[in-house]
């Protein structure tokens, strides 16, 4: 009965959804209030409906009701009761009904913190948020129905794919998904400013907390999908330009020039038209990687043909959206104003480099992961584009855009000095140049440009320490005022500053892991000893293991340096009862930001084994600098200046407006 | 879950859960090896998703790896070994995509799209300059600036 009741909020949810789409937009047009106040009542009530509905497919997840087809489907009782939670999401259905649910988050919480915003803009954002919540709502309820029953009740469930079986399933895709469809308040902030027709420097300032907030939890959520791939998939690799990877990867290099982009308009009015297509186009992405990743279309041009159903939705939305809004935008476009002036040498002319360089980079990223679909369904031809071609392409863009970070926040607004910006930064480059030169004559080895690469890194993290040194006026003011200006500076200097610095750790950890990591493929026999990355490690041997759900083949190996025993370390090859699934677990040991990672192979006939082993320096650096860079975000979201609203008649200057997701 | 799930499907229906290079597959001469892994990581195996034969478990992987090794023990040159590999499983293993007519698209579309987007920015500065900033006042807001500047 419970799943009915499930079944039925959703419903209802559709329903209110459509009220909420229609009432505040056409209160807005008559600048009628008591229609506009549908939006927020009708957006918290949406919201609460959604979550329900969630809750209790979840409920029925926690006490395995195989009654359930999603239940059956993807989940098992012997399950721990984590996976039974996170497994929620582990399947098709389900992670649609999250995206839902974090929509409907997102629209309730414009409602509840945008009490300040001008009252017909706020019904329009509303609006269109309720527009999307339609079309998914509909998407869920026609295809994707997580609620249908099994008669009779199967006594066991098949069992959740055991690579998800995994803490990474808890925590990444609600972090990819609060980024990915947190960029919908920015498509829905952009959308009805189209349709008021007129847009300012207090629209950037409304909607930079939410790009800022939506940006944080998709680099979170990149990350912590790379790590989890690294430590689960068991090759070692982290980062493989797979096309579901390109789709949550393109919205983050849109959203991250739609943030930088919406600073100048805040600031300077300029950029006004570019920054409303960029809102556009940044949730485009997130929807087409859905469509992508959700239509099958990626394993194979013909498994989207034999099941278009949810393929064809999914597209229907697709170009719905971003034709509806692009047309839109066309239209009104050419009504908005252009806004100030800055010459080439100033800091928007760094950000509009950066926004070009980082839009084309997003482009081949997208062209490299569209073209064989569509040269295929054009010419039927068969090509791959896979890491060789992305690597290429894509390194060879993101250079440049490395050098020139750090001379952006040292350059004024309006009219800079490059010469000024030159003169204070080529000591650190200097540095970092000397620096990335000894680094790599101690970890002696590898290819010379990749100095150039730990220069770049260094680059990147001196010249963020070097924009606020230079803010708080180290050397020319006494040290305790130069202190005192440091803790003055404003929050989001140091937000910008750990971001910068963050994309400099995450470049050095890329360049050494790349360059100066050794593999180790060998044959290893009980007591057998090989070197790997300065440790001795020793095979002591097999033995099988149970857990709750699987059987397991661990090894164990004993690490030295020295002479001395460090550490120890278990790897697995797992098979999992219920879908006899084998999978690896990999032995992993940090050693400060290095790690060593041991997989294991098959037996061979003189009863050893085959074993990898990877010394992977400075690894963690790859991860921990994309923690630094959302860390560097939530800084600059707990900026004063980010909460204050812009004051419209009657100036209420302190009041919070619109307090980002927490 | 998005982004893992078909490469995790995918894992799991191509693996038996054994190596991507295998020691026994592996040449003796380590310069010879270093040529035969990097071949090896532009190749794609073509049963999987998205993986290089250096990286996948797959039978017609290991086949395609012993091949490629083959032909740099009886000295092929690199660019050889891949023609031979190309002209027996077509393209498509390629997994950097040659320059030719049909990827002219996909190797122009970076320098395509920077031109395009420094072509714009030219000619928005130059139409934009020299005209007023700012956005204007509303009516409503012009009169309340008069307003103020009497008092």
């Amino acid at each position: 009965m419970i799943i009915e009741i499930g079944h039925y909020a959703l419903i209802l949810a559709l329903a209110t959804a459509i009220i909420v789409s229609l009432v505040p937009l056409i209160g807005a047009r008559r600048v009628d209030q008591a229609m506009m106040d549908v939006g927020p009542i009708g957006s918290v009530v949406l919201f609460a409906l959604v979550a329900f509905s969630f809750g209790v497919l979840t409920y029925a997840h926690v006490v395995s009701d195989f009654s359930v087809k999603n239940v059956w489907e993807n989940s098992h009782s012997l399950m721990p009761l984590i996976y039974k939670y996170s497994g929620v999401w582990g399947n098709h259905e389900g992670s649609m009904m999250l995206w839902l649910l974090i929509l409907a988050l997102f629209s309730a919480l414009v409602a509840i913190f945008g009490r300040n915003l001008p009252e017909t803009l706020k019904a329009n954002v509303l609006s269109v948020q309720a527009w999307i919540s339609v079309a998914f709502l509909l998407f869920i309820l026609l295809t994707s129905n997580p609620f249908t029953r099994l008669d009779p009740a199967p006594a066991e469930g098949k069992d959740l794919n055991p690579i998800l079986q995994d803490i990474g399933l808890a925590i990444h895709p609600p972090l990819l998904y609060l980024g990915y469809v947190g960029f919908s308040v920015c498509f829905s902030f952009a959308v009805a400013a189209l349709i008021e027709g007129r847009i300012d420097a207090a629209w950037a300032r409304w909607v930079r907390p939410w790009a800022l907030a939506a940006w944080t939890f998709l680099t979170l959520g990149i990350a912590m999908g790379s790590y989890w791939a690294y430590y689960e998939l068991g090759w070692g690799g982290w980062w493989f330009w797979d096309p579901v990877e390109n789709a949550s990867f393109m919205p983050w290099l849109a959203g991250t020039a739609l943030l930088h982009s919406a600073l100048v308009m805040e600031k300077r009015e300029a950029l006004k038209i570019w920054t409303v297509l960029l809102a556009i186009l940044t949730f485009s992405l997130s929807l087409m990687g859905t469509f992508l990743v959700r239509s099958g279309v990626l394993t194979s041009v013909h498994a989207f043909a034999s099941d278009p159903s949810r393929g064809v939705f999914i597209l229907c939305i697709l170009l719905l959206f971003i034709g509806g809004a692009l047309s839109l935008f066309a239209f009104r476009a050419p009504r908005l104003t252009a806004g100030g002036l800055f010459a080439p040498i100033s800091r928007e002319g760094a950000l509009v480099v950066n926004n070009l360089i980082l839009t084309v980079a997003c482009g081949t990223v997208l062209t490299g992961t569209l073209y064989p679909l569509v040269l295929e369904t054009i010419t039927g031809d068969k090509i791959s584009v896979g890491p060789p071609f992305f690597n290429m392409t894509f390194g060879l863009l993101m250079a440049p855009l490395l050098v020139i970070v750090p001379f952006g926040p040292l350059l004024a607004w309006k009219r800079g000095d490059l010469l000024g910006a030159l003169q204070r930064l080529y000591v650190v480059a200097a540095l970092a140049f000397v620096a990335a030169v000894l680094f790599f004559y101690l970890q002696h080895g590898g290819p010379v440009m990749s100095v150039l690469g730990l220069a770049a890194g260094l680059f990147l993290v001196l010249g963020a320490v070097a924009d606020l040194w230079y803010r708080a006026g180290v050397g020319k003011q006494p040290l305790g005022i130069a202190w005192r200006r440091l803790k003055g500076l404003p929050r989001s200097a140091f937000g910008t500053a750990l971001a910068h610095a963050g994309l400099g750790i995450s470049v050095l950890g890329i360049v050494a892991v790349s360059t100066f990591q050794t593999e180790h493929v060998l044959q290893m026999k009980q007591g057998e000893v090989t070197d790997a990355g300065g440790y001795t490690l020793r095979f002591d041997g097999m033995r099988e293991a149970t857990g709750p759900n699987f059987t397991e083949d661990r090894g164990h190996f004993t690490i030295a340096r020295g002479g001395v025993d460090v550490a120890d370390v278990w790897s697995a090859k797992r098979i999992y009862t219920a879908g006899q699934m084998p999978t690896t677990e990999a032995g992993i040991l940090t050693f400060g930001p290095s790690q060593l990672y041991v997989s294991l192979g098959d037996p061979t006939d003189d009863g050893g084994i085959v074993v990898r082993i990877w010394w992977k320096p400075y690894i963690l650096c790859i991860w921990g600098g994309a923690l630094v860079m959302a860390f560097g975000g939530f800084v600059s979201l707990s900026d004063r200046r980010l909460r204050v609203g812009a004051p419209r008649r009657k100036a209420k200057p302190l009041q919070p407006v619109m307090e980002p997701a927490e | 879950m998005m982004r893992r799930f078909l490469l995790a499907l995918f894992l799991i229906a191509s693996a038996a859960p054994s190596f991507a290079v295998n020691p026994d597959e592996m040449l003796k001469d380590p310069a010879l090896e270093s040529r035969a892994r990097a071949i090896s990581a532009e190749l794609r195996c073509m049963v999987c998703q998205n993986q290089s034969i250096d990286d996948s478990n797959a039978e017609l992987a290991k086949d395609l790896r012993l091949l490629v090794r083959k032909r740099i023990t009886d000295g092929d040159s690199d660019q050889q070994v891949m023609s031979y590999i190309v002209s027996r499983y077509g393209e498509f293993v390629l997994l950097k995509p040659r320059f030719e007519t049909k990827t002219l698209l996909l190797w122009g579309a970076p320098i395509l799209l920077a031109l395009l987007g420094g072509l714009s920015l030219v000619v928005f500065a130059r139409r934009y300059a020299g005209q007023p900033t700012g956005s204007t006042l509303t009516s409503e807001e012009q009169a309340r600036l008069s307003e103020l500047l009497k008092k």
